[in-house]
């Protein structure tokens, strides 16, 4: 099992390649194989990544599993996994199969779109697990091919702007961040990021056409790195690509967007800007922390005056991605715990959330809110699931919602207070929201004559939400789950963070004396 | 002494007795009748010049009292620009009968094009230099108005002959100042020339030099007649203009500024950085407009020339390196996406519209997705070969000390990225229209799907290119 890794990362391509070439036609037989084919890989799939979770031993807070080769230009192959990874591919890999489900009923060019989801697994699985900087570029890049064409070819009504739109920004956020791996490449050496982690980057003041940058090299890289990750998390202001795109995705392409594609963002923080350009953090951190701040604040207003519920969602997905910027930026354990933890409950919570907007879309055609209303006359067992993730979403104790929230509100409390009380009036916002849409979607009386025969979910969309359901209630009752298996390695996290923070400052009042 | 100089200039002669050989027996015998014969021989015949090339050379080889010289460098440049000119004539061989453009000179001027760009890539003089350069512009000027009775295809060669002219006179004007100061036409004494402070006549002859190659390459801002060449020209001499002679002149331009001016890279790595920004932009906007398929390619040929400048800029062996590893990458790309333009015609007539690719993907989606990938490659994204090619000048370009051009790249390229995904839409996302013809020539789906190929497979290692562009700028630069 030397490379159980590049196995699970690779499986969802194998998949890809023999649909790609073994299966012919568009008839209906085709169009189920491809289902089948798609389904089955990702499940075996989330079978290997289960071996890879078995043989992890969260104690260890070094790299895993590791399994180097070379590649051109003194780049590496190289793959492991942390305790700050595994988890998120043990998130992609859960989620695929469902997303594979969710489906279903998918009509056009279905061999097309299961390689498409299949390709974008490999990717994503990479992403989580590469531990060459050049190796998660590619990977990191790679995956807007198949979002693109996701959105472009199997999208609503204005998705060519919403993909083009997805597509350049993202892109020009991570060129930026190219530039800096050429960068540390030049600087380090190497492109290994264990040993880039440990490296300590430039930290002289200088300054460009009269600017004065302080942190020097540190701060310039962190920004870099930092138009990419804002751009993908998405950070307030860079987030307006979000909303355009979730809508116009199709619907297992939002979950995919809203549960796995933005988490890189907030993985990539963790693994580059925090270890790597600790002083660079430590000069933008106060940035970060106001920006999220405005972020949870600002997006939970916009979502109050939606009238697309998914657009809804994906100002809600903004807002709680700020609490996870927030939480990484605290940098202590509670704060990245919480963050961590808020990821992969949101994961969830928001891949359901657009998968209950799917089942009365694929109905009614329509994501407006007013053209819905009493539907739990109709469909009470959506009513009831519904309830459960928008509760989950406003973090009702219980829930895995409430659990991250809390750990990055108190984390954040111990760094700023004033940063904690803007914060958690974006938890009284959600509420406002996420409530407000639930009156107005399922309460109410069944008055819309076109609602009058909508049905309600079938065993196929049950089946889809009950792991859903039982992994949200799961971490909400029991955290430790996965609190015991990052706590190591964010704790040596933040534990080098300050020891590289102590040491530039022991070496400023050096110079300065 | 005779003996060995033709010795180790015996590719190029093989060559040009080949095309005067040819000549004759076609003049003599059967005329255009020859033509098919010919052009599958001359490729034959490059293919197997690239195949002695690169087993037999060895070492750097010096001819005519430095006049000619055959290094690593040489035979890199020669076989990219043996291969992709024998790969562009298969390809035009079926485009061009149709047509009634298969003349036998066809063949013939490509052969003797190529044989100039063999002789500007080994060129040790500036007299060498300008008769390889003339030779290949001469043969370049002709092909491209071969459609005598089109009056778009003879401005193009009418407006080549005429900017090209100008071109040369720019170099050659470059040569003599540079003649006058240094007092040789040598490179290695141009660059004892220069050890010590070179004088300001010098510094002038290497900037009318430059501007003399930057037209050859079509770096803005002497790029004008690129759109105009490549769409009034038959598209596979478009192909050719695309490919080989940019790797020559390219190679040309590296040998001139490392060998002769190796000694000031400061003076003129300013003028190189400022011709690869602006093209990189130049090539990225002005794209974005444009609604003829080959019209497009000619810019983003303007765009990529500006990323091969930028490892030229850099002034280093790995900059070197980079822009012959840039040049391989790109020219693979353009055989593939040529072999596809090629093959786009409605009721047998050529189309080069973007629009006539309106939902292509439905009808053809292999060949949809061969392009599809090289688009991406195009546009540089991972994990398609053209992001490596990207990433070694950025990387070249960074260690040189210009961290500047290198953002300005990576911003250029996204710009870029608009254009090549517009495609994309057209073939993916576009609501129906006229249709294409379905049918394709086998040579040129061969020639897109092994392009594309390459291109995802290149992934794995390049192909091992890497060491051997290594190697070979490691004879230019030292």
């Amino acid at each position: 099992m030397g490379n159980i890794l590049s196995l699970t990362t690779f499986l969802p391509l194998l998949g890809a390649v023999i649909l790609a070439l073994f299966l012919r036609g568009d008839d209906e037989a085709a169009q189920r194989n491809a289902k089948w084919v798609a389904l089955v890989t990702t499940a075996v799939t989330f079978i290997c990544s289960l071996f890879i979770l078995t043989n992890f031993n969260p104690a260890d807070t070094g790299f895993q599993m590791v399994e180097t080769r070379d590649w051109l230009l003194g780049l590496q192959y190289k793959m492991g996994v942390d305790g700050i990874s595994i988890l998120f591919v043990m998130l992609t890999t859960f989620l695929m199969p469902l997303v594979i489900a969710s489906c279903w009923d998918v009509k056009s060019r279905v061999k097309e779109y299961m390689i498409a989801f299949l390709v974008l697994e490999t990717l994503m699985l990479g992403v989580f697990l590469a531990l060459d900087l050049v190796l998660f570029y590619l990977f990191f890049e790679a995956g807007l091919i198949p979002m693109f064409l996701i959105i472009g070819i199997w999208g609503g009504k204005n998705r060519i702007y919403a993909s083009f739109k997805f597509f350049l920004y993202t892109f020009l956020g991570s060129v930026l961040m190219l530039v800096a791996m050429v960068a540390m490449f030049s600087a380090a050496g190497t492109t290994d990021i264990p040993t880039l982690m440990s490296f300590t980057f430039e930290t002289e003041n200088f300054s460009i056409l009269g600017v004065q940058i302080i942190g020097g090299m540190q701060t310039l890289l962190w920004l870099a790195f930092f138009a990419s990750f804002a751009v993908k998390m998405p950070m307030w202001p860079v987030h307006t690509w979000l909303p355009d795109a979730h809508v116009q995705a199709p619907t297992a392409g939002s979950v995919v967007l809203a549960a796995i594609l933005l988490k890189m963002g907030g993985y990539g923080f963790l693994r580059f800007s925090l270890p790597m350009f600790p002083v660079g953090s430590e000069v933008m951190g106060p940035l970060v922390l106001t920006l999220s701040a405005i972020a949870i604040v600002y997006t939970s207003l916009v979502a109050l005056v939606q009238e697309d519920m998914k657009k809804l969602i994906a100002y809600s997905s903004v807002a709680h991605m700020g609490y996870v910027t927030m939480g990484i930026f605290a940098v202590n354990q509670q704060g990245i715990d919480g963050a961590i933890f808020q990821m992969i409950s949101h994961g969830f919570i928001s891949g359901a959330l657009f998968l209950c907007v799917g089942v009365i879309y694929d109905r009614m055609h329509t994501r407006e809110i007013d053209a819905y209303g009493g539907l739990v006359n109709r469909m009470p067992a959506y009513a009831l699931i519904f309830m459960f993730f928008t509760m989950a979403n406003v973090g009702l104790p219980g829930t895995s919602g409430f659990v991250g929230e809390f750990l990055v509100l108190m984390g954040i409390f111990q760094v700023n207070t004033w940063i904690a009380l803007f914060a958690t009036s974006g938890v009284i916002l959600s509420a406002a929201y996420a409530l407000w849409l639930y009156r107005r979607v399922v309460f109410g009386d069944l008055i819309k004559e076109s609602l009058k025969t909508i049905t309600d979910m079938g065993t196929r969309e049950r089946v889809i939400f009950a792991p859903l359901v039982a992994m949200t209630l799961l971490l909400g009752v029991y955290p430790a789950l996965v609190l015991d298996i990052i706590g190591p390695s964010v704790n040596a996290l933040v534990g080098n963070y300050e020891t590289a923070l102590a040491t530039f400052e022991a070496a400023t009042q050096f110079a300065s004396n | 002494m005779i003996g060995a100089d033709i010795q180790i200039l015996m590719p190029e002669i093989v060559l040009a007795v080949y095309a005067m050989i040819a000549l004759l027996a076609a003049v003599y015998t059967t005329k255009d009748g020859m033509a098919p014969l010919l052009t599958w021989a001359t490729s034959g015949l490059f293919v197997l010049l690239a195949v002695w090339i690169g087993i037999n050379g060895q070492g750097t080889n010096i001819a005519f009292g430095g006049m000619f010289v055959d290094d690593g460098f040489a035979r890199f440049a020669k076989i990219v620009i043996l291969l992709s000119a024998a790969a562009v004539l298969l390809m035009s061989e079926s485009y061009m009968q149709q047509r009634g453009l298969l003349r036998f000179e066809y063949p013939i001027l490509v052969a003797l094009a190529v044989v100039g760009m063999m002789v500007m890539v080994s060129a040790g003089d500036l007299m060498a230099l300008y008769m390889g350069l003339e030779l290949q512009s001469l043969a370049l000027y002709v092909v491209a108005s071969l459609r005598r009775d089109s009056v778009k295809s003879t401005e193009a060669g009418l407006k080549y002959f005429v900017l090209g002219a100008l071109s040369s006179g720019l170099l050659l004007y470059g040569a003599s100042l540079t003649y006058g100061f240094a007092g040789t036409t040598l490179f290695a004494g141009i660059i004892e020339a220069t050890a010590n402070e070179p004088s300001l006549g010098l510094l002038f002859g290497l900037v009318f030099l430059i501007a003399g190659f930057a037209f050859k390459v079509s770096a803005a801002p002497f790029h004008m007649w690129t759109p105009d060449v490549y769409e009034g020209s038959p598209t596979p001499v478009t192909a050719f203009f695309a490919t080989a002679p940019k790797v020559a002149a390219m190679a040309l331009f590296a040998r001139v500024v490392h060998d002769a001016f190796g000694g000031i890279v400061g003076d003129w790595q300013q003028i190189v950085a400022f011709l690869s920004v602006v093209s990189m932009f130049l090539g990225a906007i002005a794209a974005i407009g444009q609604k003829d398929i080959k019209r497009l390619m000619a810019y983003s040929s303007i765009a990529h020339m500006g990323f091969a400048l930028m490892g030229l800029a850099a002034g280093t062996a790995f900059g070197v390196q980079a822009m012959l590893i840039y040049m391989a990458i790109y020219v693979t790309m353009n055989i593939g996406t040529f072999a596809f333009i090629l093959a786009m015609e409605r009721d047998g007539r050529p189309v080069t519209n973007i629009d006539s690719l309106k939902m292509y993907s439905k009808r053809q989606p292999l060949r949809a997705l061969a392009m599809l990938v090289l688009l991406f490659s195009l546009a540089g994204v991972p994990p398609m070969v053209g992001f490596f090619g990207k990433f070694y000048v950025l990387r070249a370009a960074y260690d040189g000390g210009l961290a500047w051009l290198a953002v300005a790249g990576v911003i250029a390229s996204v710009i870029g990225a608009f254009y090549y995904i517009r495609i994309v839409y057209f073939m993916y996302f576009g609501e129906e229209g006229e249709q294409l013809d379905g049918k394709m020539n086998p040579v040129l789906w061969a020639f897109l799907m092994g392009s594309a190929a390459v291109m995802l497979l290149g992934v794995v290692n390049l192909f091992g290119i890497e060491p051997i562009a290594a190697a070979a700028a490691a004879t230019l630069v030292n």
